[in-house]
């Protein structure tokens, strides 16, 4: 089951919707707490650096009974300097962003804690492609 | 400590989710950045936050945070109330500030942060 959203830059109150509805859907489907969490906060993260960074963009979340994949595409201006940007603290989100409470620059590294496997696909003036991975052991539920 | 208690303790008012009141809270977390409380492990935590938008509210959500406290006399627009309320969550708001809040609840005994998850490797 593949679930299509796409993320609008310039609404605030519809950004992390999907993420959001992704962890419904999840918890639907019987997924246990602690992995919904994982695919809920990395989803996000993503989400949210679309809108804040980017513009917007599209996520495709892909639902199988052992993973779940969540690919994040948008053209923005693409990262600089990946490797910079991984780092704890990092961002380069002006004060208007901060006041809508991003800019910890955590959501990078949150994403990689929360993943088990990311790729960034990434290049200044083109865009970035987010990858997120997440396996799934231990379902919970009826319909699981 | 109990959402009642902490509502005492902090002059709050409940603004939405009566049916936590009895809920008890292991321990609390201070944030405006929400990538901070993303970063965040603890089961039974009460988030106090200056940030008043539907981030704070979808935030607390995927992070299973079921009771939010603004602080410093912010209110959260209908909007966020009423996707709180169908959430199943408790919101409550103080005049305090932010450091008066957190400090009243260390003084009352909610002594425990969450910890912070180790590093991204
Ligand atoms: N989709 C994107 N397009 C362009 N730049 C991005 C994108 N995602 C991240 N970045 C860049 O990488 C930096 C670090 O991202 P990260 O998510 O870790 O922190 P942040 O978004 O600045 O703050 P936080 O996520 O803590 O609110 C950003 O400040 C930005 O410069
Ligand atoms: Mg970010």
């Amino acid at each position: 089951m593949t679930l299509h959203y796409d993320v609008p830059g310039d609404d605030m109150s519809l950004a992390g919707k999907a993420s959001t509805e992704v962890k419904r859907a999840l918890s639907r489907l019987g997924v246990n707490p602690a992995e919904l969490k994982r695919v809920a906060v990395a989803m996000y993260e993503a989400e949210m650096n679309m809108v804040i960074h980017a513009g917007g963009g599209v996520a495709n979340a892909t639902i199988e009974p052992d993973k779940v994949t969540v690919v994040l595409e948008d053209s923005g201006p693409g990262i600089q300097d990946l490797d910079m940007a991984m780092q704890e603290g990092f961002s380069t989100a002006p004060e208007r962003m901060r006041e809508l409470g991003f800019g910890a620059g955590m959501g990078l590294p949150n994403m990689k804690r929360n993943s088990d496997y990311l790729d960034i696909d990434t290049e200044p003036g083109r865009g970035t492609r987010v990858t997120i991975v997440v396996r799934l052991g231990t379902p919970t539920g009826p319909d699981a | 400590m109990t959402v009642r208690e902490i509502a005492k303790i902090l002059d709050a008012e409940l603004i939405t989710g009566e049916s936590l009141l009895d809920t008890d809270l292991a321990a609390a977390c201070g944030a405006d950045l929400m990538s901070d409380v993303m970063a965040f492990v603890k089961d039974g935590v009460v988030l106090l936050t200056g940030l008043v938008n539907p981030q704070a509210i979808r935030t607390a959500d995927l992070m299973d945070i079921r009771v939010v406290v603004f602080v410093r006399g912010k209110h959260p627009s209908k909007d966020m109330v009423a996707e709180a309320t169908s959430n199943g969550m408790a919101l409550l708001a103080t005049d305090y500030t932010m450091f008066v809040a957190c400090g009243r609840l260390y003084e009352a005994g909610l002594r425990s942060s969450g910890t912070r998850a180790p590093r991204a490797s």
